[in-house]
């Protein structure tokens, strides 16, 4: 382990070598889908946009959850709000056609509104019961989408909101196929590298606000709330910000989820959801950016590759499918988790000892 | 001057009376040192002081202002840290990181700052670093900056504690019972690092078990039973008073 | 008025049945500081084998005295699901007694992710319907309707909540559980066997909630794969709502919770002239959780934490 730490050190402190590093870094995510649509098929490009979103989703929870220790079973709320602000400002439900670089802050800013308002009066309750009033207000909003089609018709009810705007730059559709330089680019694979921008983003802020005074706040509160009250932080005012801040992050990957599949519905912001999110940030390796990513990678990423796999494997093993393939896929989903948190109950890339000396100022 | 006062406090938890009618102040540049029996009600007195109960009557007077309502960590920034009985370090931050955490009354830097990098945030952040490092090297623990505070000797944590609480330049330190399960060359240093703070313009309440630390430390003292001051003043006279020995032989000896 | 008596009588039914439950994680919670997420499918596996039992029965032995056929399913059921909930604590959470908090939070999804999908395979996606074995009256009672199943109902959860009270508080393992959600380590030096207690409270826990599943299935003649999760979610709350580690508390908050949702959806739209019907039976449940736990943080009957320098 030590070798590997001290090899690690030598190449940050190397320019040259971290340099080919960002640039072999990049050269991977630029062709990261060519190869995938030329090898396992276009329709994993669009999963990756979504394991994208669920990435933004994760590391605006791990604040949350992993900074400021506040464990939100309704996270997807916020995710919720998000997609039905965009999905009511651009679309043909009330015929607004906002532009997204309107839509998004806004939605941001609504969701960013929901998390104080759910965090004002219920930040004093402790651990577990915060757990339970977040979950419970997850359900609301979910269940208000659901009913919200009357007295008055505003969110369509369980049917949804169809035919969303997408992402329009210059005049052209991102969810569309454009050919630039002789190749073509499907809408997916264009999302793509909208998304990766925008979570490479999402990183260099969630990475700035954990090495800032308020990130270290957040910390301080988690490990010990009396002490770190004592440190003059104000606690109640730290917690909410790490509310708003994680719905806003939220917000903003709800938009783009509703951007992006054109379509919205109450179904999609089910307790499972946010149940699913906590997973990623907690198996990945709770409070460390880099280990979140990965959990959100490998759980949005896994049951699709067991949805491709559940079926052939059984074929070929027993000549027909007896188990409903869906099952099957979600029973190993299970399983992986309970044996990941066995094998590793800190998460499967925890931070390690935490920032060293030295590189400060 | 007077830096601390406390005008005839009283707090009942229940049906039992914690601290009756307790006057007491605590001059600038002073040690004062509070001694009692178990469950006396120092650190009823210790926590009132810093916030985190509210007295049921009288004032606490701190710095000219009244403390009476104050939250703890408004407590902190008007100017009183505090240690902690049983330790209460951030345990998985870095003992460097646990200071830092100490300058967060005396800085003001945001979210939006720290997310834009801006000048007056690497600035702020370059001075919480320096100031920091400078506390460990005061408590004699800068060689541990980037360890865990959780792998920290006893004693170190002790010392860490300290250097947590000085971050937030406080005008008063208070210690609750910072000798508690140390030996005597540990004991030793304590007592050298506190005459340090105070000869550095900090004055210091300290809450202890060990007669003999506080007798040879501190310049006044008070002593509580059953919730009231019994006696108070300089070491050589309270030794004397026979309401301390009453209260003292007729309880257990510490 | 009826309407009013209809409504009580039903939310005493489910209130009874959610109570329950919720001392299953209430009784968990207080000795692990855990929330036992799979619980809510132990009472969706203990409906499913009761249900299978009866089909079995009444296939091949349908000459059986119903009375009988009932008894052997329940017992089937209640002990498969003490067996079950034994090895979910034995594998998927005491080797992580340890670990930080929320890892055996994620074990307890696993697991009940994992039950879920496995009695999907077992049982299939359709819903169960209940094999009518019996017949029930049904009584008029201050012009409202209730079945003789629905007095059963109360009556039995009475008995069982009861016992289990009385385990609790005056048997030597009731002390022994009792010392243990204390201080675990001081129990243990006192020589509780801290693991015995420990898989007890889990075995109890998953006994009275596969008669809590059964009790459902028997009322709304389904049974389902998912029906759990909901359950659960419900009788979590209620514990939550009163107190959660309090075995009263559990009870109070059961009754209550299954009150609050009868009455809340029968009223829900006289209420708001109209404009919020049944539909929202839900959000009444949370939104009055949410209003007693910022009036009384630690619930109805929950102790006072009281944070100590």
């Amino acid at each position: 382990m030590s070798i590997i730490s001290k090899g690690i050190e030598k190449i940050r402190s190397n320019k040259r070598i971290l340099f080919i590093g960002y640039v072999l870094l990049g050269i991977a995510l630029v062709s990261l889908p060519f190869l995938l649509s030329n090898t396992v098929g276009r329709t994993w490009v669009r999963i990756l946009d979504f394991a994208l979103i669920y990435a933004m989703l994760a590391l605006g929870l791990n604040i949350v959850v992993g900074f400021a220790g506040l464990l939100d079973l309704g996270y997807i709320a916020f995710y919720a709000v998000g997609a039905y602000a965009w999905a009511l400002l651009a679309s043909p439900q009330f015929g607004l056609h906002l532009p997204f670089w309107a839509i998004l802050p806004i939605g941001a800013g609504v969701a960013a509104i929901f998390g104080i308002l759910l965090g004002a009066p219920t930040l004093r309750l402790r651990g577990d019961y915060l757990a339970i009033v977040t979950l419970g207000f997850g359900e609301i909003i979910r269940i208000f989408l659901n009913n919200l089609d009357h007295p008055v018709n505003v969110t369509n009810g369980p049917i949804g909101i169809n035919k969303i705007d997408p992402i329009v730059i210059a005049g052209a559709d991102l969810t569309r196929t454009h050919e630039i330089l002789g190749i073509q680019f499907s809408g997916a694979h264009i999302y793509y590298y909208v998304l990766v921008l925008l979570l490479m983003i999402t990183v260099l802020i969630c990475v700035r606000l954990e090495n800032s005074r308020l990130g270290r706040a957040w910390i301080a509160v988690r490990e010990d709330e009396l002490a770190a009250q004592a440190m003059g932080i104000n606690t109640r005012n730290v917690k909410l910000l790490a509310f708003a801040l994680g719905a806003t992050f939220g917000g903003v990957a709800g938009g783009l989820f509703a951007s992006l599949q054109g379509f919205v519905s109450p179904e999609s912001f089910v307790l499972l959801e946010s149940i699913m999110v906590l997973c990623m940030v907690v198996l990945g390796g709770m409070g460390h950016i880099f280990g979140v990513l990965l959990g959100a990678l490998l759980l949005t990423t896994l049951p699709e590759i067991l949805r491709s796999t559940a079926s052939p494997i059984q074929e070929s093993l027993f000549g027909a499918v007896y188990i409903d393939p869906e099952a099957l896929r979600m029973l190993l989903f299970g399983l992986a988790l309970i044996l990941v948190m066995l094998v590793r109950p800190t998460g499967l890339w925890p931070g390690t000892t935490r920032k060293q000396l030295g590189n400060k100022g | 001057m007077k830096l601390l006062e406390l005008k005839s406090v009283g707090k009942k938890f229940g049906g039992v009376q914690a601290l009756s009618d307790v006057n007491l102040t605590v001059q600038l540049g002073e040690i004062y040192g509070l001694i009692g029996p178990n469950g006396a009600g120092k650190t009823t007195l210790f926590n009132l002081l810093t916030g985190v109960y509210s007295p049921d009557i009288g004032e606490i007077n701190f710095d000219r202002a009244s403390l009476v309502g104050l939250k703890p960590h408004q407590v902190a920034s008007k100017g009183i840290a505090r240690t902690f009985q049983n330790i209460r370090l951030f345990q998985e931050m870095s003992v460097l990181e646990n200071v830092m955490v100490g300058c967060h009354a005396r800085t003001k830097v945001g979210a939006l700052g720290a997310v834009l990098k801006t000048r007056a945030s690497k600035d702020e952040e370059a001075n919480i670093y320096r100031q920091s490092m400078a506390w460990l090297a005061y408590v004699g623990i800068e060689s541990e900056a980037s360890s865990l505070s959780k792998n920290l000797s006893y004693g170190d944590q002790r010392r860490l504690e300290v250097a947590r609480a000085l971050a937030t330049q406080p005008k008063l330190l208070a210690l609750d019972e910072p000798a508690a399960g140390m030996n005597a060359t540990e004991t030793e240093e304590l007592k050298a690092l506190i005459k340090k703070i105070r000869a550095d313009g900090v004055s210091v309440l300290l809450i202890e078990h060990d007669v003999k630390l506080i007798m040879s430390l501190c310049d006044r003292l008070a002593v509580l039973d059953y919730g009231e001051k019994i006696a108070e003043g300089e070491p050589d006279a309270v030794r004397g008073d026979p309401a301390v020995i009453k209260a003292y032989l007729g309880g257990n000896l510490p | 008025m009826d309407i009013f008596f209809q409504q009580v009588i039903n939310g005493l039914v489910l209130g009874s049945v959610y109570a329950l439950v919720a001392l299953g994680y209430t009784m968990v919670y207080g000795i692990l500081g855990l929330i036992n997420f799979a619980h809510g499918e132990v009472v969706m596996v203990g409906a499913m084998v009761a249900l299978a039992t009866v089909a079995y029965l009444f296939g091949y032995f349908p000459e059986l005295n119903p009375i009988v056929m009932v008894l052997i399913a329940a017992t089937t059921s209640v002990i498969s699901c003490m067996v079950l909930s034994y090895f979910i604590e034995r594998l998927a959470y005491r080797p992580l007694r340890k670990a930080p908090r929320l890892a055996p939070l994620i074990t307890a999804i696993g697991i009940s992710i994992l039950l879920q999908n496995l009695a999907m395979i077992i049982w299939g996606r359709q819903y169960k319907t209940v094999p009518k074995i019996f017949s029930f009256e049904t009584r008029e009672f201050l012009g409202a309707n209730i079945t003789d199943l629905q007095i059963f109902i109360i009556v039995l959860s009475a008995i069982l909540m009861t016992l289990l009270l009385l385990i609790v508080n005056y048997s030597k393992l009731g002390r022994a559980m009792r010392a243990t959600s204390e201080s675990q380590r001081i129990a243990g030096l006192l020589g509780v066997n801290i693991n015995k207690i420990i898989s007890f409270t889990f075995v109890i826990g998953a006994g009275l909630g596969a008669v809590a599943g059964i009790l459902v299935a028997a009322n709304y003649s389904v049974a389902h794969y998912s029906m759990g999760f909901m359950l659960g979610l419900k009788a979590f709350t209620a514990a939550v709502l009163g107190g959660i580690g309090n075995l009263g508390g559990a009870v109070l908050g059961g009754l209550l919770l299954g009150l609050i949702e009868s009455i809340g959806a029968g009223y829900i739209g006289d209420i708001t002239g109209g404009f919020l019907g049944s539909h929202y039976q839900d959000v009444f449940a949370f939104l009055v959780l949410i209003i007693v736990l910022v009036f009384r943080p630690t619930g109805i009957m929950g102790e006072r934490i009281s944070e100590r320098a």
